[in-house]
């Protein structure tokens, strides 16, 4: 479809992911000009604004052309011209499946959550949509400085999230949350300001813009100081171990559509970052990093499996299982190769499908028993056998099933961690074991076992409500675990693109780079077919001419 | 043809679809029938689709049919595709044949049970992931199937989820098949690693190039590939997990715990014949812990009291003699015991559940005793099950048994060590499985007042008078060539599994006389294997056909021997000593002290610093507005002065 | 008259604005007496502008008057809702803040 013909959507078309992220703001100001005690019209509200970020999530969805590394559907405005920021957003593959990502699992969550709510209706709601905004933002920025104030501004209405409607503790959950990821983005904030200056030092132009950075070469002193900034600032975001600790204590805190937005979408933004930033900014640094974030990686698995199982918490068991699937992200990430970069982008969205599911299935027993105890369930699958249903397959699909999404990513990942190294790969085997033991003993401790609990015999089955929110994750689940390539098609093109950028500095890694190795410019824009198709065969040096003059 | 084959994998899903949405709803008759006749469909099918392919012309290896793109990204490129030839066309068969008898003796053992439906269900799903795990053409589709029947062996196992033994023993077989799982996900990896694909064909092609005959790469993957193998096919050190797996209801121990599931290992060591060949080393592995195997589960089974325990472990000792051929280099051999064990190993399992429907559910054969009056037809199947299990001649296990123990002394990478080994395990099959004849059926009755044992309905008779005729000759098809026979199945396995060709290919040239050691040997242990399953039946008829066979004479005899046998050798208690309550202890502390005392105490340890240094500095805020702005009066005077100072210097 | 005049009257202004804050008890005579400290300002910043010819000065006084107004109504407001609150206007009293 092209849509630039409709003309009297052209206009529309022409800023249609600034409408993805004005709609959702939009929402946010009806809500706040509404009556205080109309909870419903206001939940109406937000979802009606939602779903129709969804459906224009969809039209981003089959418009996208999945064969090209370029950025689609760019808008580019300037906004301070003083300092050179201006208003650029656009996408990628990447960023075109996380848009969509959280474009659905916004009103899958808030439709998953529909009752658990009941008090301060008004802010609950608003800030659902300011938070969708602020993530859609995230993803299709393409200018730092952009790219930072959405980073920032999201951080507002998910801290409101844990710290209003949460949970016992949540104000120290609320408050660790917030200070984990300042810390870092304060960083973030610092590096993106010597880029800036650096930019403007080398080249007699100040911007903020990603393209321009990418052009340069950063010295490799900078770019180590830089990688570390940034990627410290995206490590504690994803968490990699061990900067995870913020995560159980917001999980377990926050509301269920807390939980479900976090797992699902905002954990991305870590690895996200990683992939748009720091490894096509600072190639050289990030190469000489591989063998330390693997590691913390591996460990990740490792680690987050073994806590997940000893964990009485369901809500807590889920949250370390994220940082050992997160874990996989990161590896498959710091392979540099095209199928582990797209298999950790799909895997980052089979974990948002997975985990978010699975907070949302959390979510429906704790409202009804008000606990999230473990030892406080067993043998619901008698009393709810749709429940038990649905949350097997959902256990399955994270626990690696074959068939099932979350295989297709973490084969990708583990095939990809292989080549570069089998101490890669192999370390991280276990991590699948420990998957099945932590979720066969929730399934063990939940849906099996005797009945014994007087207050569980009375429980009642999924309401249609509760059932058709959980059918488009469950469709998806098994729809990527069987047929992946649709979801696999516009990572690819991307994957690729990373994959020639990482190759063209990893051979002389110890060398200092003095001068610049920019790489044609056509070649952010389009990667040649042959290219993309034998990537081990393009030695380092032969396409990227400026890296030769690397100096020892 | 390709479409007879698509049918094959396409019969049980709709079974899976139709039990999911009608499983509930509709009467049990006609869900069991349904499901049943899924399978049913799938066998015709399976037939049609192995005739087509038995009719092609000779040279065609098999026939591959690419149903999608199922993996593509970068230089991966997996098909989702299937691959008949020999090897999948015997399994095939063997699947929807026995699945469709065991289906059809389910709707009469499982009459009444409030998941019925559920049963039917995930009865059919396992079908479908064991066609797709015998039938995928790349081990990445073989993988999907393999994980898929140990999902479905978990769900099955702890299908009566309301008892904790059953939920556990669910548990711990995905568990359990997860370790092996991981070290075959580590192979596949190598594999790609190296050749790039996936592709079973390929790989294999493409292997004398890669590998060298004995190298360490070969070894290496095969290695992992086995240790797969053992988890899926319950092989030491990985067995533990098969007896527990008892807790399903019977046919599901029939089908997925005897005759098809656990075969699984054999089948793909089988299928990687051509690369398990260049690794000598693997092989003598493969054979010992194979052989190993055998005897320690027949040590074992011997002294259980749960009918089907004993059952579960002449299941574990099978495989291992099933293991052993595949050690000695002779796969076709293997896969031949592979469906002669379907038959009598299916037929044993439903006949005991047979017995324990009679017997109001009791398991104990301590309580049982002189039901061949009761139960004329199961007793009459059950004995030539049992016969065929220990080897009686003309019986099918018979001719596979005793192919395996020549292969074990003959093969291509025989021993005679191994023989000895086999033939002790060959001993121990006829003593156990003599001593459950007669303490279920032969001797004087145990049963208590209360159980009126009665003969099961047609439903069930059925499926065991067909399973015993296949039990009694389905041997046949392996006669071997010194009794005059083809060894038909042989070559025919032979062919897919390449490396036979060392073993009945070359019988089928040179004739019986010039195959390795001859036919003399052949004959000489023929006569000796039928002497072993005599001993064994004269060592249990010894022991168990007296007047009262309790206090057993092993235990008096050997008690500590006999009370480790008991114990099942304490694999369970050192696992857990040694892997399970370090690791449960080491993931506590993980938590309670790593993450909330060192990760979590720092984190928290610099807020503390940090408030303690606020509150220290919060002393400056005295609360007057007066003195605030004295101080902002000051610092601007001084500032002034300094400004002043700089501009001037 | 010289720019000096306007200067030092100017200063003399702002001496008395800060004297004020700083001596004076109650909220609404500080509050006039940063009035009076912007005022001066402005007084310095019209002079300097009628005595260089630029303009810059005088749009500066605009911005501070902008301010001060704001200044005054938020102060104002707040000086109101101190003095329901804890019926006082005493800044000695209200040290509520204090670390």
């Amino acid at each position: 479809m092209n849509a630039q013909d409709l003309t009297l959507f052209g206009s529309i078309w022409a800023h249609w992911l600034s409408w993805t992220i004005l709609i959702p703001v939009l929402g946010a100001l009806a809500i706040a000009i509404v009556p205080k005690d109309r909870h419903t019209l206001m939940k109406g509200i937000a979802l009606v604004v939602s779903l129709i970020v969804f459906v224009m999530g969809i039209a981003i969805w089959f418009s996208f052309d999945p064969d090209t590394a370029a950025f689609q559907m760019t808008e580019s405005m300037r906004w301070i011209p003083g300092i050179g920021a201006s208003y650029l957003v656009g996408i990628d593959g990447m960023s075109m499946i996380l848009v969509v990502l959280t474009a659905f699992l916004t009103p899958i969550a808030l439709l998953g959550t529909w009752t658990s709510v009941t008090e301060k209706m008004k802010g609950y709601t608003a800030s659902i949509l300011m938070l969708e905004a602020g993530m859609i933002g995230v993803f299709v920025a393409r200018d730092l400085f952009l790219f930072y104030i959405f980073w920032e501004a999201m951080l507002i209405p998910m801290y409101l999230l844990i710290g209003v409607w949460g949970g016992p503790r949540r104000i120290y959950a609320a408050v660790k949350f917030i200070l984990y990821t300042l810390v870092g983005s304060f960083l973030m904030l610092i590096a993106i300001l010597a880029l800036y200056f650096l930019h403007g030092k080398l080249t007699g132009v100040y911007t903020f813009d990603l393209a321009a950075f990418e052009q340069i070469a950063i010295p490799f002193g900078a770019q180590t100081w830089l990688f570390l900034a940034f990627t410290f600032a995206f490590c504690i975001k994803v968490p990699l171990w061990p900067f995870h600790t913020w995560l159980p204590d917001a999980h377990v805190e926050a509301p269920t559509f807390g939980s479900v937005i976090l797992a699902g979408v905002l954990l991305k933004m870590g690895t996200y970052g990683l992939l748009r930033f720091s490894l096509p900014l600072f190639p050289v640094a990030a190469t000489l990093a591989v063998p330390y974030l693997a590691t913390l990686s591996i460990i990740g698995i490792t680690y987050g499996g073994l806590v997940a199982w000893v964990q009485k918490d369901i809500k807590s068991l889920v949250a370390y299982s994220s940082v050992a699937h997160l874990g996989f992200v990161v590896l498959g990430i710091f392979t540099f190769r095209a199928e582990g970069l797209s298999g950790s982008m799909l895997q980052m969205v089979n974990h948002g499908l997975s985990t978010g599911a699975l907070f949302i299935l959390v979510g429906y027993i704790y409202q009804r028993r008000h606990t999230r105890q473990i030892d406080d369930f067993g043998g619901l699958a008698k009393v709810m056998p749709i429940y038990a249903a649905i949350l097997l397959v959902v256990a399955f699909s994270s626990a690696g099933l074959p068939g099932l999404n979350g295989f297709v990513g973490e084969f990708l990942i583990l095939i990809a961690a292989f080549q570069v190294s089998p101490w890669m790969a192999i370390p991280a085997i276990p991590g699948i074991i420990i998957a099945a033991l932590y979720l066969l003993r929730l399934l063990r401790g939940v849906i099996w076992g005797p009945l014994d609990k007087e207050e569980n015999k009375v429980l009642k089955d999924l309401n249609l409500r509760e059932i058709l929110t959980m059918v488009p994750l469950l469709v998806l689940i098994v729809m990527i675990g069987i047929f992946p390539k649709p979801f696999l098609r516009p990572l690819e093109p991307v994957a690729a693109k990373i994959e020639k950028r990482m190759n063209s500095v990893r051979q002389p890694v110890r060398y200092v780079i003095e001068t610049p190795s920019p790489g044609d410019p056509e070649s952010r824009d389009t990667v040649p077919a042959d290219e993309t198709a034998a990537p081990e065969a393009t030695p380092a040096e032969s396409d990227e001419p400026n890296s030769a003059e690397m100096v020892t | 043809m390709t479409t007879a084959l698509k049918l094959v994998l396409l019969f049980p899903l709709i079974g899976v679809v139709f039990g999911l949405t009608f499983g509930r709803r509709l009467p049990e008759k006609v869900v069991g029938w349904i499901s049943s006749l899924c399978v049913g469909a799938a066998f015709v099918s399976a037939v049609i689709a192995v005739s087509g392919f038995l009719g092609l012309e000779h040279g065609e290896a098999g026939v591959s049919v690419v149903l999608f793109e199922w993996i593509a990204t970068g230089p991966v490129h997996i098909d989702a595709a299937l691959w008949l030839d020999q090897l999948s066309s015997v399994m095939i068969l063997v699947v929807t044949g026995v699945g469709f008898l065991i289906h059809v003796y389910s709707i009469g053992y499982m009459h009444g049970d409030w998941g019925f439906g559920r049963f039917f269900t995930w009865m059919n799903l396992f079908t479908f992931a064991m066609l797709l795990l015998v039938l995928g053409d790349s081990l990445a589709m073989l993988f999907i199937g393999w994980e898929g029947v140990g999902l479905c062996s978990y769900l099955l196992i702890g299908f009566w989820f309301e008892k904790d033994s059953a939920a556990d023993a669910g548990r711990k077989a995905f568990v359990v098949n997860r370790i092996g799982d991981a070290a075959f996900i580590s192979g596949m990896l190598a594999l790609f690693a190296l050749f790039g694909t996936l592709n079973i064909q390929e790989i294999i092609h493409l292997s004398p190039e890669v590998f060298a005959v004995g190298g360490s790469a070969v070894t290496i993957i095969t290695l992992l590939l086995f240790v797969g193998a053992t988890g899926k096919s319950a092989q030491i050190p990985l067995h533990i997990w098969l007896p527990d797996a008892m807790e399903g209801p019977t046919p599901v121990s029939a089908l997925i715990h005897a005759a098809t599931m656990v075969t699984a290992g054999v089948y793909l060591v089988a299928r990687m014949g051509s690369i398990f060949i260049m690794a000598p080393t693997t092989l003598a592995v493969v054979a010992l812990v194979g052989a190993l195997t055998a005897i320690v589960a027949g040590l074992i089974g011997i002294a259980q009291h749960d009918i089907k325990k004993v059952l579960a472990y002449s299941t574990v000792s099978q495989l291992g003699f099933m293991f052993l051929a595949l050690g000695a280099g002779a796969f076709a051999v293997g896969i031949f015991h592979l469906m002669t064990h379907a038959f009598f190993k299916g037929l044993l399992f439903l006949g005991a559940g047979s017995v324990i429907h009679a017997m109001s559910d009791k398991q104990d054969m301590r309580e049982m005793g002189g039901l061949r009056k009761k139960l004329p037809i199961t007793h009459a199947t059950m004995v030539i099950a049992g016969l065929a299990l220990a080897g009686i001649p003309f019986f099918s296990g018979f001719f596979s048994k005793d192919e395996i123990l020549y292969e074990a002394w003959a093969g291509p990478n025989g021993h005679p060590l191994f023989w000895v080994l086999g033939a002790i395990a060959a001993v121990l099959t006829g003593i156990y499985i003599f001593r459950l004849l007669y303490l279920t059926f032969w001797s004087k009755s145990r049963v208590p007042d209360d159980i009126h044992p009665h003969e099961s309905p047609k439903v069930m008779t059925v499926p065991l008078m067909i399973l015993a005729v296949l039990a009694a000759v389905g041997g046949f098809i392996g006669l071997p060539k010194v009794l005059g026979g083809g060894a038909w199945i042989q070559d025919f396995i032979g062919t897919a599994t390449g490396a036979a060709a060392h073993g009945a290919e070359a019988v089928g040239e040179l004739g019986a006389e010039a195959a390795h050691g001859g036919g003399g040997l052949q004959v000489i242990l023929m006569v000796v294997s039928v002497l072993l399953a005599l001993t064994g039946f004269w060592i249990a008829r010894r022991w168990y056909g007296r007047e009262e066979p309790y206090p057993e004479v092993p235990e008096q005899a050997v008690p500590g021997l006999w009370k480790a046998m008991r114990q099942k050798f304490y694999f369970d208690e050192f696992y857990f000593l040694i892997i399970g309550k370090p690791l449960l202890k080491l993931s506590e502390w993980l938590y309670r002290f790593f993450d909330v005392k060192i990760i979590d105490g720092t984190v928290n340890g610099a807020g503390q610093v940090t408030n303690t240094l606020a509150r220290w500095i919060a002393g400056l805020q005295v609360g007057h507005v007066g003195i605030y702005a004295l101080a902002l009066a000051g610092g601007a005077a001084i500032r002034t002065e300094t400004g002043k100072g700089l501009s001037n210097g | 008259m010289t720019l000096t005049s306007y200067l030092i009257l100017s200063a003399i202004l702002f001496t008395l604005g800060v004297l004020g804050v700083l001596l004076r008890r109650n909220v609404i005579v500080i509050l006039m007496s940063v009035e009076l400290m912007l005022n001066a300002v402005n007084l310095a910043m019209v002079a300097f502008s009628r005595f260089t010819l630029g303009l810059d000065g005088q749009v500066m006084s605009f911005l501070i008057i902008a301010i001060a107004a704001a200044e005054a109504a938020v102060g104002l407001a707040l000086v109101v809702q101190i003095a329901r609150d804890r019926r006082t206007v005493d800044v000695d009293d209200l040290t509520l803040l204090r670390g």
